[in-house]
C-alpha cells in the first residue's frame, strides 16, 4: 500500500461544541488533518489487479501520446499547424493513469489548453484530434478550436479550455448535473499549477465542498506556469492543501509513475462517488515549452535532463522488461504499431478537407437562421 | 387579464416552467431562504425544495460557471444576478465560456441557461451600482439579450428564454420590479425572441426606447401628441437579435429617428442603431438619427446630478422636435 499519510498539518475541527459563539473559541478547536502521499513505485502491477496485457496496454497509451505530441511539433515545424501548440510530454502518467479510474461512458473529464493527452486517453481518435491542430472539417471540433480546444461529448471529454482557470468553475457544474440527474457520474477536472491563484479555483472548490459534489480537482503540477516557476508563484509551494479551507482531502501523487496515479485517482473516485469532493495534486514535469515559442530560459539543460531521468514511459518499460512481462521485441512491436498509428493520423489530418466558408456562420447558435449582421 | 407587477411576472415565468421540466433550477444569493433580494423567487423555495432554489455564497464567477457546467451536461439553470453590476466578475464565464463553447466545441456542448437580474440605473448608489450593460453583451456572438420594459413583455419573453437552447442575458431593472401591469392569461404564453414591439402608431417621428427607456419615449409621445404630432414607439424587447426590420418599416413612413437609451453612449446599443438604421435607410431621412442617452461619465450620487446625468422625456421630447425642424 502506498498511502502513508506522512504528510500532516492544517485544520479540521473536532469535538466542537453544537453551534454558538462556543464553538468558534480557539479553546474549542483541535487541528487534526492528514494528507494522504502517493510516492513512486508504492504498487506492483499486481497490487492494482492489472495482468500482463494490462501493463502493456498502459504502456502503449501513455507511448501514442508522446509520439503524437513529437509527430504535432513536426507539423508545427511544417506550418501545418497554426496557433499556440502546447505540449503534453512528460505528462502522460497522468492521464493514462487517471483514465483508469473512470467509468468510461458515464464520467466526465475536463482539462485546460493542455489537452492532447487526455484526449487521447479518454479514446478520442488520433485522427480526429490531428485533423483538429491541422483546422480540417474532420477535426474533433470541425476545425473552429484548434490545440486548445477538442471536445468530445461522446468520450466525456468536456474540453479542452484556454482561459486558465475558467473550465474549473464549469467542472464544478458539470459534478452539479452528475448529482442533480443521480447518473452515478463523477467529473475528473484537470487544471494546471498556475490556476491554482485564479479566483475561479477557490469559487469553483467552496461551491463543490458546500455543495458536496462529485468531483476530483487534479493539479497537475509540472512546476512552471508558463515561465514562472512554482516558488515563484505560490506562497505556499504544497498545492494539495488547497483542499483544507474547502473541507475536502487532499493529497500528493509522484506523476512520474502511472501505478502511482492510479491508485490514487482509484481511491479518489471512490470518494467522488460518495459525493465527497477532493484534490489531488500530482507532480510532474513538461519537457518541451510551455509552447512552440517558449525559449525556455527559466530553467537549466540540467534540470530537464534529470526530470527526463524519471520519465514515465520509459519507467513502465524498464519495469515490464524487470518483471518478465514483456521482452525488447514485444515492446518494438508495440512501438512500431504506434508510429503506424499516429502517422496514419497525419495523413487523415492532410486529406480532410478544410471547413467551407459558410460554415463560419455554424454553431455559433443552436436555431438555424440567426440574422447575423453581414 | 391580470395585473401582477413586474416580479410577479418574472416569477409567474419560472414557476411555470419549472413545474413543466424538472431540469430547470434557481440559483443565486439570497433567491431561496430569504425569498430573493428584490423579492422576485419569493415562496419559490417552498414550491420547488432546496435542490432546485438554490442559495449561493457571493461567488457570481464561480456559480455563473457552475451553471454553464450544468448546463453543458443537458440541464437548464436560471442564475440570478442580484444585479448585472455585481455579474462583471462573471463576466469571463459568460463572455468566453457561455457566448464560444458551443462554436469552440463544433456544437457539440450547447448551453440552455438564462442569466437574469436588474440593470442599468437604479438611483443614487453612485457609479458602480448604475451601470448598463447591454451594449457590452451584445458585443459577443453566442448570446442573446433581452431588455423588458412591462410585465406582459417579462412573462412571454422569459418563458421563451427559459426554453431557448442558447444562453440568454435578461435584463430587468430595480426601478420597474413594483410596477403592474396587465398580463395575458394565456396558457403557455410565450412571446418570440428577436421580435420589436410597436407600442404607439404614428407618422411624425419613430422613437425606440427599451426598458426603462421605453416609459421616457412613451412620455415623449405624449407630449407631441399635445402639439398635435402622433410619434411612433418601438420598443425592441430583445437587443440581440435585434428586429431591424421593425425599425426600418417605421422610419421609411415617418423619415425620422430618436433612440432612448440610458446606457453611457459610446459604443452603446444606440450607436449600433443610429449605424444600421442610416446605412439602411439613408434615402429615407429627413434629419440625421438623433439619441438621447445618459451622460459620457460615471453615474453620479448626488440627487441633482443623477436627474442630469439620465436621459429624460423632456430631452426626448426636444430631440424629437429638433429631427422634425419644429423650433
Amino acid at each position: 500500500m502506498t498511502t502513508t499519510d506522512s504528510i500532516t498539518s492544517a485544520a479540521d475541527v473536532a469535538d466542537a461544541p453544537s453551534n454558538g459563539l462556543e464553538a468558534s473559541r480557539p479553546e474549542h478547536i483541535t487541528f487534526t488533518t492528514t494528507f494522504r502521499s502517493y510516492p513512486a513505485e508504492g504498487d506492483t502491477h499486481g497490487d492494482l489487479g492489472l495482468y500482463r496485457d494490462g501493463v502493456v496496454a498502459l504502456y502503449r497509451d501513455m507511448l501514442l501520446q508522446r509520439r503524437f505530441e513529437e509527430r504535432a511539433a513536426q507539423m508545427y515545424g511544417k506550418q501545418k499547424i497554426g496557433g499556440f501548440l502546447h505540449l503534453y510530454n512528460g505528462q502522460e502518467a497522468i492521464s493514462t493513469g487517471s483514465a483508469q479510474a473512470l467509468n468510461m461512458g458515464l464520467d466526465t473529464v475536463i482539462t485546460a489548453y493542455r489537452d492532447h493527452g487526455l484526449a487521447l486517453a479518454v479514446g478520442m481518435e488520433p485522427g480526429e484530434c490531428m485533423a483538429e491542430l491541422f483546422g480540417r472539417i474532420d477535426g474533433c471540433s470541425q476545425g473552429k478550436g484548434g490545440s486548445m480546444h477538442f471536445f468530445s461529448r461522446e468520450k466525456g471529454m468536456y474540453g479542452g479550455h484556454g482561459i486558465v482557470g475558467a473550465h474549473i468553475p464549469l467542472a464544478t457544474g458539470i459534478a452539479f448535473a452528475h448529482k442533480y440527474k443521480r447518473d452515478g457520474g463523477i467529473c475528473v477536472c484537470y487544471l494546471g499549477d498556475g490556476a491554482v491563484w485564479q479566483g475561479a479555483f477557490h469559487e469553483a472548490l467552496n461551491l463543490a465542498g458546500l455543495y458536496k459534489l462529485p468531483v476530483i480537482y487534479v493539479i497537475e503540477n509540472n512546476q512552471y506556469a508558463m515561465g514562472t516557476s512554482v516558488e515563484r508563484a505560490a506562497a505556499d509551494v504544497d498545492l494539495y492543501k488547497q483542499s483544507v479551507s474547502y473541507a475536502m482531502p487532499g493529497s500528493l501523487v509522484n506523476g512520474m509513475d502511472v501505478f502511482s496515479v492510479m491508485r490514487a485517482m482509484r481511491d479518489h473516485a471512490d470518494m467522488a462517488r460518495r459525493n465527497q469532493p477532493s484534490v489531488v495534486e500530482i507532480r510532474t514535469y513538461r519537457y518541451r515549452g510551455h509552447s512552440m515559442s517558449d525559449p525556455g530560459k527559466y530553467r537549466t539543460r540540467e534540470e530537464l535532463e534529470k526530470n527526463k531521468d524519471q520519465d514515465p514511459i520509459l519507467r513502465l518499460k524498464a519495469y515490464l522488461l524487470r518483471e518478465d512481462l514483456a521482452n525488447e521485441s514485444e515492446l518494438a512491436v508495440v512501438d512500431r504499431s504506434v508510429k503506424r498509428e499516429v502517422l496514419e493520423a497525419v495523413d487523415f489530418a492532410a486529406r480532410s478537407p478544410q471547413p467551407p466558408l459558410e460554415a463560419i456562420y455554424d454553431h455559433v447558435y443552436t436555431e438555424e437562421g440567426f440574422p447575423f449582421l453581414q | 387579464m391580470a395585473k401582477l407587477q413586474l416580479r410577479e411576472a418574472i416569477r409567474a415565468a419560472m414557476v411555470e416552467e419549472m413545474a413543466r421540466d424538472g431540469d430547470i433550477f434557481l440559483m443565486g444569493e439570497e433567491v431561496a431562504e430569504y425569498n430573493g433580494a428584490y423579492k422576485v423567487s419569493e415562496g419559490m423555495q417552498d414550491l420547488f425544495g432546496a435542490d432546485r432554489v438554490i442559495d449561493t455564497p457571493i461567488s457570481e464567477n464561480g456559480f455563473a460557471g457552475l451553471g454553464l457546467g450544468a448546463a453543458m451536461s443537458g440541464l437548464r439553470p436560471i442564475i440570478e444576478f442580484m444585479t448585472w453590476n455585481f455579474a462583471f466578475v462573471a463576466m469571463d464565464q459568460i463572455v468566453n465560456n457561455a457566448a464560444k463553447i458551443r462554436y469552440m466545441s463544433g456544437g457539440q456542448f450547447s448551453f440552455p441557461i438564462v442569466f437574469r437580474g436588474p440593470n442599468g440605473a437604479a438611483g443614487q448608489l453612485a457609479a458602480t451600482h448604475n451601470s448598463s450593460v447591454e451594449s457590452v453583451y451584445s458585443c459577443f456572438p453566442g448570446l442573446k439579450v433581452i431588455s423588458i420594459s412591462n410585465p406582459d413583455d417579462a412573462k412571454g419573453l422569459l418563458k421563451s428564454a427559459i426554453r431557448d437552447n442558447d444562453p440568454v442575458v435578461f435584463l430587468e431593472s430595480e426601478f420597474m420590479y413594483g410596477m403592474r401591469g396587465e398580463v395575458s392569461d394565456e396558457e403557455d404564453y410565450l412571446i418570440p425572441i428577436g421580435k420589436a414591439r410597436i407600442a404607439r402608431d404614428g407618422d411624425a417621428v419613430t422613437i425606440v426606447g427599451h426598458n426603462k427607456s421605453y416609459w421616457r419615449a412613451m412620455e415623449a409621445a405624449e407630449m407631441l401628441e399635445v402639439d398635435g404630432y402622433h410619434a411612433e414607439v418601438i420598443d425592441p424587447r430583445t437587443i440581440r437579435p435585434f428586429d431591424w426590420d421593425t425599425v426600418i418599416r417605421s422610419v421609411k413612413k415617418t423619415n425620422r429617428l430618436v433612440i432612448v437609451d440610458e446606457s453611457n453612449p459610446f459604443a452603446s446599443v444606440s450607436s449600433e442603431i443610429a449605424f444600421q438604421i442610416q446605412s439602411r435607410c439613408f434615402d429615407y431621412l429627413d434629419a440625421p438619427v438623433r439619441r438621447v442617452t445618459a451622460k459620457d461619465t460615471p453615474a453620479p450620487y448626488a440627487k441633482n446630478l443623477m436627474t442630469y446625468y439620465l436621459p429624460s422625456a423632456e430631452d426626448t421630447y426636444r430631440a424629437c422636435r429638433d429631427v422634425m425642424y419644429l423650433d
